[in-house]
């Protein structure tokens, strides 16, 4: 049983948790994931760890609500504990000092991208960061972005703060005005492909973190399968980051659909349950 | 070798023995027609998870086990992987000592009512008992007698827990809780190791909670051996993914003075064919995982799992049985095995086959998939087969499928389910620079004592074999227990 030691509310949508998972925390680098299983009824969903405190022995979740898995974790309490938390699993993001690297991150993406703009800030690179999100109050973790990189620019749909536009947008104003020596981009399988599109167009090496469906994580089920490069390859063990240019996002966005149907009918039965104190 | 035959003759030359083989001519044993496993009924069946063989009844076994002939060269023992004292149990169980009969099977087998069950005996045990070899008749059912000596056992509720040595405080680490894992921790056990097994994922027993579905072995079977080994100090540990939790050098650390591997071969391959990653197409251990592991099938739980009503599975093994079986549970109108060779090259148990066929499964030999083609949603809708014809034996001694041009048709398919074998798990070799592994990806170990080329680490089942057996990962745990404990002896000062 894992212990959830605080909880933060960032949005209506997205909520940070600090668990208590002492031998993680200690091993786990920028890149990896735990596989979460709330309940013995649950189901096991991959969640990117965006931060940890070693001495503290926690690990930092920030998720979405998005299916009947992500509300019922993020109704959880201070106190409350979670069944089950496995990992760090994944490999860990190869970091090195490459010059200026430019990290994007899209909604919630921006919270697994935390530790890896702190991990390249801390070799000695030159971070820009940009954020994106539909609106204001989406916009997470400005402040300890500003922390580990050199700039950040944030972009909203609605232009309610930073600049008006799309993840790309940031982006490329970035690459046309400095030279970019890396990319590294998070967020959803949309703006993931549009983002890497660009950088493609401007020949700059590209790093994309893909969240798949999952069943173990542990390399067992091929459930997170993706072509790279023409090969299917295993999110859980293979990636999750990959070569973003090589990876068939299109592909991705058709299997992170396969149970839109189940998921929906679920929620809606999920919502009738749910408490109403909640 | 002479010491075991001298063994077997001294055994078999005791008088209760004796006794009881004179009590019953040779005719008359022989003269018996084998016993029938008493099933569930396949139209039934085929709708829930129920095991499908009842087990058989006590005076069937009794008489059953009347028909083994005792013989002075007992051939059917060179037939099992681990070696079990197969006259000897059986004996027992014609002269009624059922609790001895478990006693024996548990000397050399950790798991008799497991291999009872999932054993493919008549490639093994079966294959060379007299009544095969010489009579070529029926063989004595020593599979089924196997799990009947083992059930009597547990449900008597007088299950014995194995004496446990002296605790010698050495701490050894089992790595995966699978049947390698689980033989290693036991014997452990027994020499008086202090023993830890981690897994990673959240429920013990590995291929046997998450592949074998219920209907072959009931998920309460595993739970009880593993609740025995907790009597005898094995600890447990969820969700420790080592290499990645823990490293082995946490471990050693920890005082950890050697390791088991037994992470089992669970990646699963797939064809690399056109189409494969469309949605509703998967790989039998995501299916199976779904459904045994993660209780898909059932609305209380939050995992889900797409009831295909036309379903393929490809593949001609056991795992493969088990995915269209299940498949056929959660209501498939049609549940076909797509399968590149002929009947007789089916690797699957032959009592699998027939329960499928029972239970309303086609079978669909000589046939491939080349390419999958989906709806607008990338959901699969139909797939493209073509002909094979059988030539030559390849490498495995098996007619080598061959497809025939200009053959393919078309099959209207909602669900697809890809049984065409697993490799190792690479994530253990893949922390271990150090570890030797073959180009398979497997584990090098020395096979006389399971030795791999990290001194403290020691390696059994799937991890080092591919894809093989629930017995012989059995046998390999308990030899890989053997040479750890040689080794912990030779090189770690007990105190």
């Amino acid at each position: 049983m894992y212990k959830i030691l605080e909880k933060e509310i960032f949005s209506e949508n997205v909520i940070k948790l600090v668990i208590e998972a002492p031998e993680i925390s200690r091993s786990r680098k920028p890149g990896h994931f735990v596989i979460v299983r709330i309940d013995e009824k649950g189901e096991r969903i991959p969640l990117t760890i965006a931060g940890a405190d070693e001495k503290k022995g926690t690990i930092t979740l920030i998720i979405q609500r998005v299916g009947v898995t992500t509300c019922k974790l993020t109704d959880l309490k201070p106190g409350d504990y979670i069944r089950d938390v496995a990992g760090p699993l994944g490999k860990a993001t190869h970091i090195e000092k490459v010059g200026t690297v430019l990290c994007a991150g899209g909604g919630v993406g921006v919270a697994p991208l935390l530790p890896i703009v702190e991990g390249f800030k801390k070799v000695g690179n030159h971070i820009v960061t940009v954020i994106a999100a539909r609106s204001k109050d989406r916009v997470i973790l400005e402040e300890q972005m500003r922390q580990n990189s050199d700039e950040v620019i944030i972009m909203t749909d609605d232009g309610s703060y930073g600049n008006k536009g799309l993840v790309t947008h940031g982006m490329e104003e970035v690459i046309k005005r400095e030279k970019v020596d890396m990319s590294v981009i998070i967020g959803p399988a949309v703006m993931m492909k549009f983002a890497s599109q660009l950088t493609k167009k401007y020949n700059i090496p590209t790093v994309a973190s893909l969240n798949t469906i999952m069943v173990d994580g542990t390399g067992m089920c091929g459930a997170c399968r993706c072509s790279v490069d023409g090969k299917t390859r295993f999110v859980c063990v293979d990636g999750p980051e990959f070569d973003a240019h090589s990876v068939d996002f299109d592909e991705m966005l058709q299997r992170l659909g396969a149970y839109k149907e189940k998921e929906l009918e679920a929620y809606l039965k999920y919502l009738k349950i749910r408490p109403l104190d909640e | 070798m002479n010491d075991i035959k001298d063994f077997l003759k001294e055994e078999r030359n005791q008088e209760w023995r004796v006794e009881l083989k004179k009590s019953m001519k040779a005719k008359e044993r022989t003269g018996r027609v084998r016993g029938h496993m008493p099933e569930a009924d396949p139209k039934t069946r085929n709708k829930n998870s129920q095991e499908v063989n009842l087990g058989l009844e006590l005076q069937q076994a009794v008489s059953e086990a009347g028909r083994c002939l005792d013989c002075v060269n007992p051939t059917c023992i060179d037939g099992c992987p681990v070696g079990i004292n197969i006259p000897k149990f059986i004996k027992q169980i014609e002269a009624r000592d059922f609790n001895g009969a478990a006693t024996t099977l548990k000397e050399t087998n950790a798991l008799p009512a497991v291999c009872g069950r999932v054993c493919p005996q008549e490639k093994q045990c079966e294959a060379t008992c007299f009544y095969s070899v010489s009579l070529k008749k029926d063989p004595v059912a020593i599979g089924h007698l196997e799990r009947f000596a083992a059930d009597y056992e547990r449900d008597s509720g007088n299950m014995s827990v194995p004496v446990v040595g002296k605790p010698n405080g050495i701490k050894i680490a089992i790595i995966g809780s699978g049947p390698a894992g689980l033989a290693c921790a036991g014997d452990m056990a027994k020499s008086g190791y202090d023993v830890t097994v981690f897994e990673a994922l959240h429920e013990f027993g590995g291929v046997l909670k998450y592949g074998i579905p219920e209907f072959r072995l009931p998920n309460e079977i595993v739970d009880v051996e593993i609740d025995i080994m907790k009597k005898m100090g094995v600890k447990f540990r969820k969700n420790y993914i080592i290499g990645k939790t823990l490293t082995f050098d946490d471990l050693r650390e920890q005082g950890f003075k050697a390791f088991f591997v037994g992470s089992g071969a669970g990646n699963p391959s797939f064809m690399n064919i056109p189409g494969e990653n469309y949605n509703n197409i998967f790989s039998s251990n995501e299916y199976l995982t779904r459904v045994n592991l993660m209780n898909a099938a059932n609305n209380e739980f939050d995992t889900p799992v797409i009831s295909g009503k036309y379903v393929a599975v490809i593949g001609g093994g056991n795992t493969a049985m088990d995915s269209v079986r299940t498949a056929k549970r959660l209501g498939a109108e049609r549940a076909m095995i797509i399968y590149r060779r002929s009947m007789e090259e089916m690797p699957a148990r032959v009592e699998e086959v027939k329960h499928a066929i029972e239970e309303e499964i086609e079978i669909m030999n000589l046939h491939n998939p080349v390419e999958y083609f989906a709806d607008e949603k990338g959901r699969v809708n139909k797939m493209r087969v073509q002909k094979m014809m059988l030539g030559e034996p390849d490498s495995s001694g098996r007619r080598r499928p061959i497809p025939i041009e200009n053959s393919e048709f078309d099959i209207e398919v909602d669900t697809v389910i890809v049984s065409v074998g697993v490799s190792p798990n690479p994530l253990i070799p893949s922390v271990l620079p150090d570890l030797k592994i073959s180009k398979w990806g497997t584990i090098e170990v020395n096979p006389e004592t399971m030795q791999s080329s990290v001194d403290d680490i020691f390696a059994g089942g799937d991890i080092v074999r591919g894809g093989a057996t629930v017995i012989l990962a059995l046998g390999d745990g308990r030899l890989a227990a053997a040479g750890m404990h040689k080794y912990v002896s030779e090189k770690v000062k007990v105190n």
